[in-house]
């Protein structure tokens, strides 16, 4: 273990090229003048050259570690050197990192030091990137060393790992972003330009009260309760049909409350739109019974919040059916012998035992509305939020950087207080009910009194999903939406044809490029995500480290703020060294990561919170390690929450549009900013085909994950009948 | 023993995703980053129709004109892109104002329309025109017809009270164009005159959209009937098949200046200058027709299209870029929109 980090560390020192290479993986660069040229040196050459001498206390840093290879692990002594060893060092290169740029020193006060550098240093490579890692694990080896978290190598390396990266990629992006509050017109800091904003009236006004206007503070906040509540509740109801009762076709119904995350952006709206809309066929139909002029009433708050509810209630159902599912029903059984009534049973041990589950998604339902960029944009009328106000703040006529950071902090306040309140309602009560003991009991079917509503929802809800998809699926065949509905092939045919020409098959079609880019980006982001995710999740509930709170709420920090917010925040962070990746693949990697992972991490949660600990303590007892044990006994206990994240980030990434606007590049062109491109230049045709396409393979995705990952057999009898 | 390997293991793949990789300073030679802020089409036509005349690869990525400023300023200690085409002038000409683009006087000019150089002229030659196109409205005629409204001419026809709900406008804070409206107003009418009107034309508008061209296409789905918009949306609604008119305003009306700039710090400046001399070429603009572009193109050779709206025929005021597109005037102007006009009630 130690052995391994102190020979990555040097590999990566005196072996790797210290800064960027463009196309590292083909390893062209090992002919191109490496190991002497400057470009594609490693540090230690750079450093024996003379040149970028401040990279020598490095080789230092990293020799230390040599000196406690003989030594005990508990030497005190060993502890010590590594921790002063790995902290100097990955300080050190932070540090120079920051401190020195493309135009030498970055700060004034630097210069006026040190004087002017004559060198300068690009982004940092696989080189920087190794040896970093080492002096971080170096660090976390040595705390455990000294008894941190048990001595438990493992976890201390994983909150290390998880807090390096969350910090990287959240916070030092965000941090830069929201600094913008503070600068004024005139590029100085000021804290009355920031008063002056954060008290504008068309944030914080109370017009609608008295008839007018509200300001896009109280809109959002409204708009996302609302839809945090309503998609909890749709999501809980779907839950139950599916665990609850004698219902029939599970498995299509299941389907179902899937489509909705598996819609690109944008088409929902328009659906919404030829159905409510002022020429909508509803709308029209019902004012022709009604003999009423057609209104616009779909747009502003009804039409967001239908099209919200049905986009985020699948999200709320994937978090809710693990939990619904993981009630023991040994607890439900116990409460029956008892001679508790099937809606006694129901309203005092199922519900209370979901309550993690219930939060959790309100949580992300509340989060998203906040975010949700698209559907205000489209239905969103004369009813301003927050996140489209940011958008706008930073593309529209006003460039108001600072405006749109003030906008941020209120969205940020907002969805910390959520959080927050999310945390006081569930308190400090048990919501364990899988143990390792026998638990062979079936589910109760639902009380009567709530089963007939339950399903009445379920049934209303899932016909208008039907009719929306329905619309969707024709606007695909038509020649022109709404204006002339002659059927046809040939958005189908621009986008995907193909051709067999010389050299074999070629993708002529127009979507092609971004289609594989998609495709590649989604497949890469799906299992880093969970893997992030489910670690962190395991970290929080089930180690106990100084900073735990700070730490749950930083890793939720970067989904509850708008994609725009972070593309932008990203494009300032990281396309200037010590970090250099904008125009990468990578960059649209990483931000899926991160915007996603707080899914992984709230359905981690909300699954783990059910386990008993007994589990990890016989198998620590029977002499595995921390590790074994997450590998081998939390993990497959885990498998809806880990289907959850990685069918969520692998659809968000081929549907997200926000983030992706900034990020996407000449060659790394997304799906999703094709599909806006075609909306703008009213090609709803093709927008449309191409959307259907994705939905279609994102459904063959989520049905190949689903095999891939297989269901957690928790030993119970299969319940009505063939079970589910 | 897995234990053992696969915790390094995991921490790499924790880590491999953490520090930086990638994206390095070098690049090969023969290469442009081209920002374009035009429609998809004619960015890709413009991007392959360079490549064609001059060998040298286009990288092209297209966003809106506020989407493009906004990374061109965020990119500015270093800059990805070489040259920025399209998109209406504001934008070009606010990049120039925070010296985000770098002067050049192209050979071209002598090709070029008035209009196009005093673009140029008044940014300190960090920006030119390649197109302009004036602003208007289109109706949609079905609607119009249902309603029984009469057929809106002048702008003052959309101040009348039966459109009350019916005319939809972008919000100027948010869109470029509607700011050309507000700016053009004030030009056409004096500032009391254009801020009495656009108080009037307020308690028509049934939204103020997020982005320029959104009314028009809300006009062609049937959501209004009416849409405040540059005239070439408008025709290109029509061409796609939407039942919509278009309308140049009997007062007369502003325009804009699609512009182009070449980015300061430039990776590949000597693509960026062959890039700007070309794109002003009368072979490069007329790609324009292939694309369904109904802007008047700056190069006095180029092509006109059948449906393109005549700017000859089209009372055009002498709108002043200079003093309109400065950050100062657009935020006081901005300012006293928001005071007085949108807090009115409707």
């Amino acid at each position: 273990m130690l052995i391994f980090w102190i020979i990555a560390g040097w590999v990566g020192l005196a072996l790797l090229p210290w800064y960027g290479v463009e196309d590292f993986l083909t390893f062209s660069w090992l002919a191109e003048g490496w190991p002497l040229d400057p470009d594609l040196a490693p540090a230690a050459v750079l450093v024996a050259k003379g040149e970028k001498l401040w990279l020598a206390p490095l080789l230092l840093a990293l020799a230390a570690p040599l000196m406690v290879l003989g030594r005990a692990k508990s030497d005190p002594v060993h502890a010590r050197i590594l921790i002063a060893a790995g902290g100097f060092g990955f300080a050190w290169l932070v540090a120079q990192g920051l401190g020195i740029g493309l135009r030498g020193f970055t700060a004034p006060w630097l210069e006026a030091l040190f004087g002017p550098l004559g060198e300068r240093q690009f982004g940092m490579g696989y080189g920087a990137l190794l040896t970093a890692s080492a002096f971080l694990f170096l660090f976390t080896q040595g705390i455990a060393a000294r008894g941190a978290v048990g001595g438990d190598v493992f976890v201390a390396g994983a909150i290390g790992g998880v807090i390096a990266v969350v910090a990287i990629f959240v916070f030092f992006p965000i941090a830069r972003m929201l600094m913008a509050a503070f600068v004024s017109d005139e590029g100085r800091l000021s804290i009355g330009v920031f008063a002056a904003k954060v008290t504008d009236g068309r944030i914080w006004g109370l017009g609608c009260l008295s008839g007018g206007r509200c300001g896009a503070a109280w809109n959002s906040l409204g708009l996302a309760v609302l839809v945090g509540v309503l998609t909890t509740a749709l999501g809980l109801a779907f839950a139950l049909v599916l665990t609850r009762s004698g219902f029939r076709h599970k498995r299509s119904l299941r389907a179902l409350t899937v489509l909705p995350i598996i819609t690109p952006p944008f088409v929902i709206g328009l659906a919404i739109i030829l159905l409510f809309g002022l020429s909508g066929a509803v709308t029209t139909g019902v004012a022709d019974i009604l003999g009423i002029r057609p209104t616009r009433w779909v747009y502003g708050l009804p039409g967001v919040l239908i099209a919200q509810v049905l986009a985020f209630t699948p999200i709320a159902f994937l978090v809710l059916i693990g939990v619904v599912e993981g009630v023991s029903p040994s607890m439900e059984e116990a409460a029956q012998t008892l001679r508790a009534s099937r809606w006694q049973t129901f309203r005092t041990v199922s519900l209370p035992l979901m309550r993690p589950g219930l939060a959790n998604a309100f949580l992300l339902g509340f989060i998203e509305s906040m975010a949700d960029f698209g559907n205000p944009l489209v239905l969103g009328g004369n009813f301003d939020v927050l996140s489209t106000e940011i958008f706008f703040a930073i593309v529209g006529a006003q460039y108001d950087q600072s405006r749109a950071a003030i906008l941020a902090m209120v969205l940020l306040g907002f969805t910390l207080g959520a959080f927050y309140l999310q945390r006081f309602w569930l308190g400090r009560k048990s919501y364990t009910t899988v143990t390792g003991k026998g638990d062979a009991g079936v589910h109760p079917a639902m009380p009567k009194g709530l089963a007939v509503p339950v399903h009445v929802v379920v049934a209303l809800w899932s016909a208008f999903t039907l009719v929306i998809y329905g619309m969707i699926l024709y606007g695909s065949v038509v020649r022109l939406w709404g204006v002339d509905n002659s059927l046809t092939l040939k958005h189908y045919v621009t986008a995907f044809s193909l051709a067999w020409g010389e050299g074999g098959l070629r993708w002529t079609g127009s979507a092609w490029d971004s289609f594989w880019t998609t495709m590649l980006i989604a497949s890469a982001a799906a299992p880093l995500t969970a893997a992030i995710g489910l670690i962190t999740a395991y970290l929080l509930t089930r180690q106990d480290f100084a900073g735990k709170k700070s730490f749950e709420f930083g890793t939720m920090l970067s989904f509850a703020i708008p994609g725009t917010v972070i593309g932008v925040a990203y494009i300032m962070a990281f396309n200037v060294p010590p970090i250099e990746i904008t125009g990468t693949g990578l960059i649209l990697v990483i931000s899926f990561i991160f915007r996603n992972m707080p899914v992984g991490v709230r359905a981690g949660i909300a699954s783990m919170s059910q386990l008993d600990r007994s589990l990890d303590e016989s198998s620590l007892t029977l002499g595995a390690n921390s590790w074994q044990t997450f590998r081998a006994v939390i993990l497959p206990l885990l498998r809806p929450a880990i289907l959850a994240a990685l069918v969520y980030s692998f659809v968000r990434a081929m549907t997200a549009i926000s983030a992706v606007i900034f990020l996407v590049s000449a060659r790394y062109d997304m799906a999703t900013s094709y599909i806006i491109g075609r909306v703008e230049n009213n090609d709803y045709g093709l927008a449309i085909a191409y959307s259907t396409a994705l939905i279609f393979v994102m459904l063959a995705a989520v049905g190949l994950l689903q095999l891939l990952v297989g269901r957690t057999r928790i030993g119970r009898r299969t319940s009505f009948g063939q079970g589910h | 023993m897995t234990g053992r390997l696969a915790t390094p293991v995991m921490q790499t793949a924790v880590l491999a995703l953490g520090t930086a990789l990638a994206g390095s300073a070098a690049e090969a030679a023969g290469r442009l980053n081209f920002y374009c802020s035009a429609q998809e089409e004619w960015c890709q036509i413009m991007a392959r129709g360079f490549e064609e005349a001059t060998g040298i690869d286009v990288d092209m990525t297209r966003k809106s004109s506020g989407e493009t400023f906004a990374q061109v300023k965020a990119e500015a200690s270093n800059p990805k892109g070489d040259i920025w085409w399209g998109g209406t002038g504001d934008p070009h000409l606010q990049a120039a104002e925070e010296d985000l683009t770098e002067p050049y006087i192209s050979p071209m000019r002598a090709e070029l329309h008035p209009w196009a150089i005093a673009q140029a002229e008044s940014a300190g030659d960090r920006t030119i025109g390649i197109y302009s196109g004036a602003l208007g409205f289109g109706y949609n005629a079905d609607l119009i017809k249902a309603d029984n409204l009469p057929e809106p001419k002048c702008w003052e026809d959309l101040t009348r009270p039966e459109f009350k709900g019916h005319v939809q406008i972008a919000n100027p804070n948010s869109s470029g164009t509607a700011y050309t409206t507000l700016a053009t107003m004030v030009q056409l009418f004096g500032e009391d005159g254009g801020f009495d009107y656009m108080k009037r034309l307020h308690a028509n508008i049934n939204q103020y959209t997020k982005s320029g061209s959104a009314p028009i296409k809300a006009a062609g789905q049937g959501e209004t009937a009416v849409g405040i918009v540059f005239m070439h949306d408008a025709v290109a609604q029509t061409v796609a098949g939407f039942p919509i008119v278009t309308v140049a305003p009997c007062e007369g009306t502003g325009y804009e200046i699609g512009s182009m700039s070449i980015i300061k710090g430039a990776r590949n400046l000597d693509e960026a200058k062959a890039f700007y001399d070309w794109a002003l070429s009368a072979e490069a603009q007329n790609l324009a027709l292939e694309v369904n572009a109904f802007q008047v193109m700056s190069n006095v050779a180029a092509k006109k299209s059948d449906f393109a709206p005549d700017l000859s025929a089209i009372k055009l005021i002498d709108y002043d870029f200079k003093k309109y597109g400065s950050s100062d005037e657009r935020k006081r102007l901005l300012a006293k929109w928001d005071n007085d006009v949108s807090t009115l009630p409707q």
